[in-house]
């Protein structure tokens, strides 16, 4: 199977703290890939350093076969395009409205007419159970389920092989979480994407990660399927995962 | 790049053969070459998709709204594709198709509606500023129920912080206005030899117009706009909110300490701004014009009167009020989205200058009326 992401050895020293020290990981195409740890583990860090947010001191990071911490920024550009990325809020630009939001790296990227991206945008939009008539409002008007849906069509606008998702079911509401979860299985299933996210929500670990990395004390202290976790020993592992098996 | 498109047309049958990639970046250019031969004289249209290599959402709407072309013309179609995957994005795309209604274009509003909405903002806004006016003295009612109810702390902070770091700037500003003003005139005056007047001049124009007024720009400015972004931001960060569910009045805490420490300090600063306006002037006198310091000295004593001093200072807490109110009205004003930060500072300073200014002209006419 193709690896798309290998992490090795990554060392990460935010002043004198250090946060990761010889950490490995590999997601395969078509995983569904989650990392966890208690909070303040560095996984969000992390999932920064994949997408080139952050530097790290030493080791080595592969995206795509593209080595992060010595790419050139024309490579770097197109590794951009090929992946999407939700961040925790959504992060979608306030002077634009959804439909813009999603339409601009259509805009910026490709030469399509704007019949065709209008068709695109609403294809996007309605995948990510947002309405049509939503299309107009702007970032500021909608609520923090709706922006997650927005940032998550923005970040499949490219129809990108790889997504990142930064906790896609924290703000939600049990329903909407539920929602968003069945929604991250249907795009796994039918747009092929390998998926990689952090994540608190239990009920969204067991119903949607195929494949798990536990980050804790500074290193990954179990990674493979969510059956065997029990299995490591971390005091994280144990505290969180204890009661339900 | 290989080719992506095979078109074959015998007979009002039409093949259109898909090979390679068909995705986001191939697609611009096959609209217009289908589109050329889709014609009402085509009977049949067959699309086969079996040499395609990769697929994405965009090629499959792409696929699907050719299809929904075709039929609308009504020619028969066929779409040949043996890949599942593929097969299941198509269907994706239709059954999402099927589910959804259209986006709606923005109509644009007449222009007598954006004319009245503009004025009914403008209307509503001032409106509103009233308003923060009033809550204003109600919460300076406050205080004076009590000296206990004074926010001693806060205020030093802000004198601290909006006033004492601000009399570097103002001290370099006013100076270098002294220079220039002096320089200027000191070239005109020469002219009829009638150096001496220098004095008058500076002495009257700096401290009962410029001090105030350069002060009143550069506080509104430097301070003004940094009371505009702190609430600002503390509005989008929903810390107003936590400290009225705590108990603790926005009003106490964050706008009285600043407009009370403005207003304490606006006189001293332009108190300052005087002595180095002054200074200025004194200096080019000095060199330009032969003036000595004691010439100069004895003279500003015979000619300037003590109220031209005194009708600058006073300026200063009216401009003060209206800088800091407006800066913090503007900052309240925040609405939930980055841009109206930037939006609502830079309508802060515009604002306060503009509001200072005015004060100032309506200052000059009563004074001079009063006889002043």
């Amino acid at each position: 199977m193709k690896q798309i992401i290998k992490v090795q050895n990554v060392r990460t020293v935010f002043d004198t703290k250090v946060v990761h020290d010889g950490l490995n990981l590999t997601v395969n195409e078509g995983d569904i890939y989650g990392l966890l740890g208690p909070s303040g583990c560095g996984k969000t860090t992390l999932l920064r350093e994949m997408v080139m947010l952050q530097e790290f001191e030493s080791g080595s990071i592969e995206v795509l076969d593209n080595k992060v911490e010595s790419i050139n920024e024309k490579n770097a550009q197109s590794l951009r395009r090929q992946w999407g990325v939700l961040f925790q809020a959504g992060a979608l630009f306030s002077s634009l409205s959804i439909k813009e939001n999603i339409a601009l790296p259509l805009h910026e990227y490709t030469d399509l007419s704007e019949s065709m991206i209008d068709e695109i945008v609403k294809f996007k939009i309605n995948l990510v159970g947002l309405k049509s008539s939503d299309a107009h409002l702007f970032p500021s008007q909608i609520s923090g389920g709706m922006k997650k849906k927005a940032g998550l069509a923005r970040a499949l606008s490219m129809d990108p092989k790889l997504l990142f998702l930064d906790e896609p079911t924290s703000g939600l509401d049990p329903i909407s979480a539920r929602e968003f979860d069945e929604l991250i299985l249907k795009l796994h299933s039918m747009l092929g994407l390998t998926i990689v996210m952090v994540s608190h929500d239990l009920q969204s670990i067991y119903d949607t990660l195929g494949k798990v990395a536990i980050i804790d004390d500074k290193k990954i202290a179990y990674e493979g399927t969510l059956k065997e976790v029990t299995s490591a020993k971390s005091d994280f592992i144990e505290s969180f995962f204890g009661e339900k098996s | 790049m290989s080719k992506v498109l095979n078109i074959n047309l015998q007979n009002g049958l039409l093949s259109l053969n898909f090979s390679g990639e068909l995705t986001l970046y191939t697609l611009s250019k096959l609209q217009k070459e289908i589109d050329a031969n889709l014609t009402q004289e085509l009977k049949e249209l067959i699309i086969n998709l079996d040499s395609l290599n990769s697929l994405d959402t965009a090629g499959a709407i792409f696929i699907d709204k050719l299809e929904q072309n075709a039929l609308s013309l009504k020619i028969i179609t066929t779409i040949t594709c043996q890949n599942k995957r593929f097969n299941d994005t198509l269907e994706l795309v239709k059954t999402q198709r099927l589910k959804s209604e259209d986006i709606q274009k923005i109509k644009n509003k007449p222009i007598l509606e954006q004319l009245g909405e503009l004025f009914i903002n403008y209307y509503f806004g001032f409106i509103s500023f009233i308003g923060f006016v009033g809550k204003l003295f109600f919460t300076k009612l406050h205080y004076l129920k009590s000296f206990k109810n004074i926010r001693y702390k806060e205020i030093a902070f802000e004198v601290n912080e909006s006033a004492i770091k601000a009399l570097g700037i103002i001290s370099l500003t006013s100076f270098l206005i002294g220079l220039v003003v002096a320089y200027q005139s000191a070239f005109q005056l020469k002219i009829y030899g009638a150096n001496i007047f220098i004095v008058d001049m500076l002495g009257i124009s700096i401290l009962r117009e410029l001090a105030p007024l350069i002060t009143a720009i550069v506080i509104a400015g430097r301070s003004g706009s940094a009371f505009t972004a702190q609430i600002g931001a503390m509005k989008i960060t929903q810390e107003l909110d936590a400290m009225r569910t705590m108990g603790f009045d926005p009003y106490i805490f964050l706008v009285m300490p600043r407009i009370i420490a403005l207003m304490i300090m606006m006189p001293i600063l332009i108190f300052v701004a005087d002595i180095m306006g002054i200074l200025g002037g004194m200096i080019v006198a000095n060199i330009d014009l032969n003036i000595t310091v004691d010439l100069f000295i004895d003279r500003f004593n015979e000619v300037v009167s003590a109220k031209h001093f005194f009708i600058g200072i006073f300026k200063g807490p009216f401009f003060a009020f209206l800088i800091a109110s407006i800066g913090i009205y503007r900052g309240l004003m925040v609405k939930d989205d980055t841009q109206s930060i930037g939006f609502n500072t830079t309508k802060s300073v515009v604002e306060s200058i503009f509001a200072v200014i005015v004060c100032d002209a309506i200052f000059s006419i009563a004074f001079t009326n009063l006889g002043i």
